[in-house]
């Protein structure tokens, strides 16, 4: 008797508790449904350009023609982007997590924090008016001295918007990621394996080595692969920076395009079969840094399973 | 007996034999300062040369008087302390750089009188060359960009907010680590890798589907937003609503209350300062995005305070096209002004709502005495 006295009094919170449980489960299915949505909004749209005769798309020979050059490019300005940023990051992250004294680690994460909290336009802009200025001379040396290598090969471009400048925009724009992400996985080290590394008269550099390093390759390379992510996508430190063109081997010439920048470039202005091109290069560039952030993910997440520290 | 004690009164002692002297690096970094300031004068003096060249010589002092001393694993270890510290010191060249390009370049254009207050509408290019020709005022200003911005990401927080509070409770409270939570959780994962302009396309295709073609409006901009944003407020909330210790749940449904009146008067309540920061830090992410508003809203020269109708400007979008494309492309000087003011009023609204975001989660933290 009492319990259905108990029940019946509480009806108004079961429904409620049927509304709010229906409510958080609605969100999340709706979070599904949007990435879901993205592949097939993108899809839908971009069938026209799959579909269309190869002389109506830009360039005359057909989507894959113009979409092959700029997917390089797009590849060429995030490797550079990695190769720079990753040693730097390592670094960084080493030294907040064991080099620095212990009261100023966490103010100087902050600091490298500031880097991602600039808007990535305010960096387009700073490499178009600043850095591109300042790095044309050193072009002109390497193309004098090291354009035997295709990659340097000359003549330099005199205004400095070239690749290479993209690229280094870029290494700054993932660094603060491949940082605290690989801060976070050095802070997670076991203390046990420091210390026992430590006591067995190893020096810091010989016990990071020893003993972090190993601990941390899984998320480190996660960290770099997400890292990769961000550089494929990042769109305006390209689209101001570079002036595009033509796919070239040379890093310090202009030419050469991404995929974002090709997008942001264009669609504005952009109607009919152009807006369905410009959407299908986009699904390109979903898939390629799907496929990348899933990897990453996937092993970050087989990572924690069978790390033993925790 | 008296032999024993002599080694003591030695100066080096043998615990500090075979190591470099307290001052060394002190010593070194003045030498490598000087012998640096020496060779910049040789091929013309810049202070930026001059850091450099007195760091590489900083370090490679330091670690051959370390390897002639001590050997070469404490060598090797000096050698990764340096660049690990000049890697740290490397990574603050842009920062510095970039903060203070915009200060230098952007005071100019935000003290412009009008620069605040005024929009683009009617300014062209022949105000632009008398402006540099015949020294008159530059004109226009981003009052326009600034209330599209506002409004953009005001309607981006509100989809959003709800959406990605819901969805981490349900991760939080209801999921039980099951399949869907784990779905959830990793493709919100894989949400946060989303190119922006991917997330900008994906609007634009939505909206060219349901809408008709063409369509470019602020919402569609803030739907564009809200899907950068989501992942961030899901991430934020899930870590905030988890460390909310579980004698608190426990204690109410002691005291027989339902599950959910637990969360809206419990568990929110204590959370709510580490939500409201994160909600500030994706609102700060979000107001820079450029290329997903780009794609979706167009940019326009005009006040446009309807989101749902006809193009709308915004902040990141004013710098690019002014930058791009300036009004007066044979005088682009006032046009890179207006950019750079812009630039600066960006940066100190992103750098603000980072403050407020650590100041909400300081001040609103529930106390923690038990």
């Amino acid at each position: 008797m009492t319990a259905t006295s108990l029940t019946s009094t509480q009806g108004a919170g079961r429904a409620g508790d049927k509304v709010f449980s229906g409510a958080t489960l609605a969100a999340g299915c709706l979070i599904l449904a949007v990435l879901f949505g993205v592949a097939l909004f993108l899809v839908v749209q971009a069938i026209p350009a799959l579909t269309a005769p190869a002389d109506k798309i830009q360039g005359g020979q057909g989507f894959f023609a113009y979409i092959w050059p700029i997917v390089i490019g797009t590849l060429i300005a995030a490797v550079i982007a990695l190769v720079i940023a990753t040693p730097i990051a390592i670094g960084v992250a080493l030294f907040i997590s064991h080099f620095a004294p212990r009261r100023l680690a966490s103010g100087l994460g902050y600091v490298v924090d500031l880097l991602a909290a600039i808007p990535s336009v305010v960096y387009g802009a700073w490499g178009a008016a600043f850095l591109a200025k300042q790095i044309s001379p050193a072009y002109g040396w390497l193309a004098a001295n090291m354009g035997w290598l295709p990659i340097f090969g000359g003549p330099a471009s005199t205004t400095g918007k070239t690749i290479l400048t993209a690229g280094i925009v870029l290494a700054i724009m993932v660094l603060p990621i491949i940082t605290s992400l690989s801060r976070e996985i050095f802070l997670q080290t076991p203390k046990l394996h420091e210390e026992a590394a430590l006591a067995l008269g190893a020096t810091r550099w010989e016990m990071i080595k020893m003993a972090v390093l190993p601990f941390a390759r899984p998320g480190i390379i996660s960290a770099i692969m997400l890292g990769l992510g961000r550089a494929l996508g990042e769109t305006m430190a390209v689209a101001l920076v570079l002036s595009s063109g033509a796919l070239t081997a040379s890093l310090i010439q202009s030419g050469n395009q991404t995929i974002a920048a090709e997008i942001a470039l264009n669609f504005p202005e952009a109607s009919g079969l152009k807006v369905s091109t410009l959407i299908a290069a986009g699904l390109v560039l979903f898939v390629i840094t799907l496929a990348v952030n899933m990897i990453a993910r996937w092993v970050i997440t087989r990572h924690k399973e069978f790390s033993g520290a925790n | 007996m008296t032999s024993t004690l002599t080694p003591v009164r030695s100066k080096r002692s043998a615990l500090t034999k075979g190591q470099l002297p307290k001052y060394a690096p002190y010593a070194v970094l003045g030498a490598a300062l000087i012998v640096g300031a020496a060779i910049l004068a040789l091929i013309g003096f810049n202070p930026f040369g001059w850091g450099v060249v007195s760091a590489i010589l900083f370090a490679i002092g330091l670690v051959s008087w370390s390897a002639v001393v001590e050997g070469s694993r404490k060598a090797k270890d000096k050698l990764a302390t340096c660049l690990v510290v000049g890697s740290f010191l490397v990574a603050l060249l842009p920062l510095v750089s970039v903060i203070w390009t915009v200060l230098v370049n952007g005071i100019p254009g935000l003290l412009n009188p009008g620069f605040l207050t005024n929009s683009m509408n009617g300014v062209t290019g022949a105000f632009d060359n008398k402006a540099v020709e015949s020294g008159g005022p530059v004109l226009g200003g981003i009052y326009h960009a600034l209330l599209g911005t506002v409004q953009i990401t005001l309607l981006a927080t509100v989809i959003s907010v709800p959406v990605g509070l819901l969805t981490a409770i349900y991760l939080v409270e209801y999921g039980h680590d099951g399949r869907l939570a784990k779905a959830i959780t990793f493709f919100v994962d894989v949400m946060t890798g989303i190119p922006s302009i991917v997330a900008g396309l994906f609007a634009a295709a939505f909206f060219f589907v349901v809408v008709g073609p063409g369509t470019k409006t602020g919402a569609v901009a803030a739907v564009a937003l809200s899907v950068l944003m989501i992942p961030v407020v899901v991430r934020s909330s899930e870590e905030m609503l988890k460390i909310v210790p579980n004698e608190l749940r426990e204690a109410a449904y002691a005291l027989g209350v339902r599950k959910w009146r637990t969360i809206l008067k419990v568990v929110i309540p204590t959370a709510i300062s580490g939500i409201a920061s994160g909600v500030t830090l994706a609102i700060a992410r979000v107001i820079g995005e450029t290329a997903p508003i780009l794609v979706t809203a167009g940019f326009a020269t005009s006040i446009n305070t309807n989101v749902f109708g006809g193009w709308m400007a915004s902040l990141p979008t004013f710098i690019y096209t002014q930058i791009l494309n300036p009004t007066s492309p044979s005088n682009p000087d006032p046009s890179s002004q207006r950019a750079w003011g812009a630039a600066l009023v960006l940066i100190i609204l992103v750098m603000v709502l980072n403050l407020v975001a650590r100041l909400v989660a300081r001040i609103f933290a529930p106390k923690a005495g038990r």
